[in-house]
């Protein structure tokens, strides 16, 4: 497969603070990619980086085979969805768009022709006259957006582009990004801190933690399989029995998370007996919360261990069942749905 | 149930006293000015009478004969185009350099560039003076514009630091992101974003330069200017009417640049305001 | 041409300081050199002094002329006079301002802001000189006041006010009280302006916790919003204060023949030809700012400009 982008060994600091460290990472082409972390993690950074508004201390960025480190970002063949959109206040709509065609001095009626034809892939046909003051949230999103395609970049890299939408938008917008992104079969970097968003709309994911990429995999595996207690507790809710309480509770010689919907609850010692024990860890858990999630509950459990364990109670059936705090249960999951991890 | 009908919005309104004090303030700062014009008019020549005794638009046709008024407003006009001009590069050159780095003795800088307004005016004054009869340099219209320009830059300067500061750093980017280099986005982005702060700036400057008294005295040698002509009526009044029309027109010239430049400033911080 | 702006381009992105340096000499040299440079040597000279026989500066190091400065007792009063209506005109307008500054920053609609913005900045920016002159209009003997009242039959009481000593005088605009008028009236904008900044930065949900919490308008008033418009107060008091100290012109249009800071400073180099004195006289002003600005700095005046 082609390689879109590989990075090399990149290194950059800021001062005395470490914003990348040896940051490896090869993205093929056509690939939805993100880049998920908390912030301050380094992945707008580590974007920067490959937008070249950023020249790193260390490493080599490459696009498409060619080396890039040190060409500047109006060289590159790469454009970037900001995060607070950065639309130039004083063009409109139609200006904003045709930007880039215009300071690469292209003349005549294609001109006017990309145009059009981007502004109707966003649905922003007929404002093209307005200024971005006129506009609403998700409309300069998607002027943002049209004005880094027009010039059918390489790479698209998207900065938190949904961070300023409110959530029924931006459910929408992430559809309509994936199907932009099907229809120009451009590889697309996606920078989040919303783990929801990443795993929804990538085909890989890597998880930044420190200025280091923790993980890269795909999105089931990097949920299902994450590599240690960071990527665990980022993504999705899951609870942690340090090397300790797994030791002390399971006699399992290392850390282990399980996801609450593995988690299966029990009200007494008999009704135990349709499992298998062999295939299970049971403990003992008294209940600390109790929330209804709509279609589920969730249940907060602390264990003997002083360990915290979250579980889902599906409320098929019987939509008013509720747990009282302090109330005391067993709880138990399969030993092959725990994930050991690497501290 | 204790509170009287009403009395929850009258904690979001303004007391009696309150608006009592903000308009008597207002007055007391509009009234003199009011009456400039009405003095403009007066049939009196001899005093300053209140009421004037009688009204007449003579004075205004003596004014236009006096071709000495004419050589000093003309003298004023071009000091203060060519001052503004220079205050506006100046100005808009450190804003550029100073709105975002910070380095060792910057803060050292941004006090150096407030001081000539700062300081009284005598004292820039007199330094540029001593200086200028030091170096041998005899006194011209050059001499009050290198005075004016240096006082003016700080009003260009603030102007635009407060856009620059208002502006997202990633426009910048983002033109260079587009495929712009480094003139086609100052051209493209920079300046156009900037053009109204710097106009802003200008006006203001160009007010300062055309009614400034003190460190013209200074600076001047033997040339008058508009507002040098002034000040010598003020200390000994010949021609009272005429004083009075002068007034009145310096008071409108510098009228219109400065309503334009408060009404940008204000425009923008207000529609930024209510954008974040 | 295209080849070398792109490189020149690429050359200025990657090397911010270049860009940052040439934005910034031009200005820096003006400043540094021209104004700064004027400013040492004219101050410098108070070391310097004049020759009693001669009349000729002696460029020698010496501290004669601050000595000299600080002995007499002309100079002292002209200090002492100087200080003291500084601080009237900058307690006088804190007064006048507060209220339009709390009235704009707190109880208009964007729009009424809007003019009342423009009505400060008209008198801020407007012609100095012309509206010290429209107070030589207004009191003059024959002028708006005295008439004013004239007609309210209360002339005893003007003429008893002119009859105090110290701030009277023969006439309004021969007295203080007619200086600390005009003074007042030309540094008021920038009193109103810094105390707006400070109070627009009031959270309204301050003000409606402290009613909340059951202050009623008037402790709201006193134990919230005035403690945080002090710093701009303050701001705006440098500006009055530091205006006052060093001007020459209303002292000398509509005061007594008592001398201030200003008109010291203006004689002494002009007439006299005593410019070590007179830059000993400007160092005056200067530092009293300096002493203000540090101790306003302490107490987070800088915040409100």
């Amino acid at each position: 497969m082609l390689k879109a982008l590989n990075l090399e060994n990149i290194n950059k600091s800021y001062g005395s603070i470490q914003a990348l460290r040896d940051i490896n990472l090869t993205i093929s082409d056509g690939e939805f990619f993100s880049l998920l972390g908390p912030s301050g993690s380094g992945k707008t950074t580590c974007l920067k980086v490959i937008a070249g508004f950023e020249a790193p201390d260390e490493g080599s960025v490459v696009i498409f085979d060619q080396e890039v480190t040190n060409i500047p970002p109006f060289k590159r063949q790469v454009n970037t969805v900001f995060q607070d959109y950065a639309l130039f206040p004083h063009m409109n709509v139609r200006q904003n768009v045709g930007y880039s065609l215009k300071v690469q001095k292209l003349k005549g009626p294609s001109i006017e022709k990309s145009i059009d034809e981007i502004l109707e892939i966003v649905n922003l046909t007929g404002y093209d006259f307005r200024k971005p003051s006129e506009l609403s949230g998700g409309q300069r999103q998607r002027v943002a957006l049209a004005r880094a395609l027009v010039n059918k970049p390489k790479i698209l890299l998207l900065d938190e582009p949904l961070g300023a939408l409110d959530l029924k938008l931006r459910e929408k917008m992430q559809i309509e990004l994936k199907n932009i992104q099907r229809q120009f079969k451009i590889t697309f970097i996606y920078v989040t801190h919303d783990q929801q968003e990443a795993l929804s709309m990538s085909d890989r994911i890597a998880v930044f933690n420190d200025g280091k990429i923790e993980q890269v995999d795909t999105p089931a595996n990097i949920y299902s399989k994450p590599i240690n207690s960071f990527v665990a507790d980022f993504i999705g809710t899951t609870s942690i029995f340090d090397k300790v309480s797994a030791m002390n509770l399971f006699n399992l010689d290392s850390a282990f998370s399980v996801r609450p919907e593995n988690v299966l609850i029990f009200d007494k010692e008999k009704d135990l007996i349709g499992i298998n024990k062999n295939e299970y860890f049971i403990a003992n858990g008294t209940v600390i919360d109790c929330q209804f999630q709509g279609s589920h509950l969730k249940i907060t459990f602390s264990t003997d261990a002083n360990s915290k364990l979250s579980a889902f109670k599906s409320l098929e059936g019987n939509i008013n069942q509720i747990y009282d705090v302090n109330s005391k249960h067993l709880i138990a999951w399969k030993r092959s749905d725990i994930t050991i991890l690497n501290e | 149930m204790l509170f009287k009908k009403g009395s929850i919005n009258k904690l979001n309104q303004a007391g009696l006293g309150l608006r009592f004090g903000a308009i008597a303030g207002l007055l007391f700062l509009h009234i003199p000015l009011l009456l400039i014009i009405l003095y403009a008019f007066t049939t009196e020549d001899k005093s300053y009478q209140f009421p004037p005794p009688g009204y007449t638009l003579k004075w205004f046709e003596v004014v236009l004969n006096r071709q000495d008024i004419w050589n000093a407003v003309g003298l004023s006009m071009r000091i203060a185009i060519i001052s503004t001009f220079v205050a506006i590069i100046l100005g808009t050159l450190a804003a550029g350099a100073l709105y975002k780095k910070s380095f060792f003795g910057k803060s050292s800088i941004t006090i150096l560039i407030i001081l000539p307004i700062a300081l009284p005016g005598i004292i820039t004054g007199i330094s540029l003076r001593s200086t200028f009869g030091v170096m041998g340099i005899p006194f011209s219209t050059w001499t009050i514009i290198i005075g004016h320009a240096t006082f003016c830059m700080v009003v260009v300067y603030n102007n635009v630091v407060a856009r620059l500061r208002r502006t997202s750093p990633n426009l910048i980017q983002a033109s260079m992101d587009l495929g712009a280099n480094n003139l086609q986005t100052f051209f493209y982005v920079i300046l156009p974003n900037m053009g109204t702060a710097i106009l802003a700036g200008g006006m203001l400057a160009f007010a300062l330069s055309f009614d400034e008294v003190i460190v013209t005295t200074f600076t001047a040698g033997q040339q008058t200017t508009l507002p040098i002509w002034m000040f010598s009526e003020l200390i000994r009044p010949r021609q009272r009417p005429i004083t009075n029309v002068v007034a009145v027109f310096i008071m409108f010239i510098t009228f219109i640049p400065i309503v334009f430049a408060s009404y940008m400033a204000s425009k923008t911080s207000e529609s930024e305001g209510s954008t974040k | 041409m295209n080849n070398f702006l792109d490189s020149f381009s690429n050359f200025a992105f990657r090397n911010k300081n270049f860009i940052f340096l040439s934005f910034l000499i031009i200005p820096l040299l003006w400043l540094g050199v021209v104004y700064l440079g004027s400013l040492l040597i004219f101050l410098g000279h108070s070391f310097f002094h004049l020759d009693g026989f001669t009349g000729q500066i002696v460029y020698e190091f010496s501290f004669k002329t601050l000595l000299e400065l600080f002995s007499s007792p002309a100079n002292i009063d002209i200090l002492i006079r100087t200080v003291v209506l500084a601080a009237c005109v900058t307690i006088g307008s804190a007064i006048i301002g507060f209220p339009i500054a709390y009235y704009m920053a707190k109880f208009t609609s964007p729009k009424v802001k809007i003019f009342l913005f423009i009505a400060i900045m008209l008198p801020l920016w407007s012609s100095y000189l012309v509206r010290v002159y429209s107070w030589k209009l207004i009191l003059a003997k024959e002028g708006i006041i005295n008439w004013f009242f004239e007609k309210l039959n209360l002339e005893w009481l003007l003429d008893s006010i002119l009859s105090t000593p110290v701030i009277g005088g023969p006439s309004l605009s021969i007295s203080y009280i007619g200086m600390f008028l005009v003074f007042t009236y030309i540094w008021l904008p920038f009193m109103i302006l810094p105390i707006q900044a400070s109070l627009e930065r009031v959270p309204n949900s301050l003000i409606n916790a402290s009613h909340d919490l059951g202050a009623n308008k008037r402790q709201t008033f006193y134990k919230v919003i005035l403690p945080l418009a002090l710093p701009g107060v303050i701001a705006g008091s440098i500006f009055t204060f530091s205006l006052t100290l060093g001007d020459y012109i209303i002292p000398y249009i509509i005061g007594t023949s008592k001398f201030f800071i200003g008109q010291a400073v203006y004689t002494h180099q002009g007439t006299a030809g005593n410019i070590p004195l007179a830059a000993a006289f400007s160092l005056v002003p200067i530092l009293v700012m300096v002493i203000y600005i540090y101790c306003a700095k302490r107490m987070g005046a800088f915040d409100a400009l």
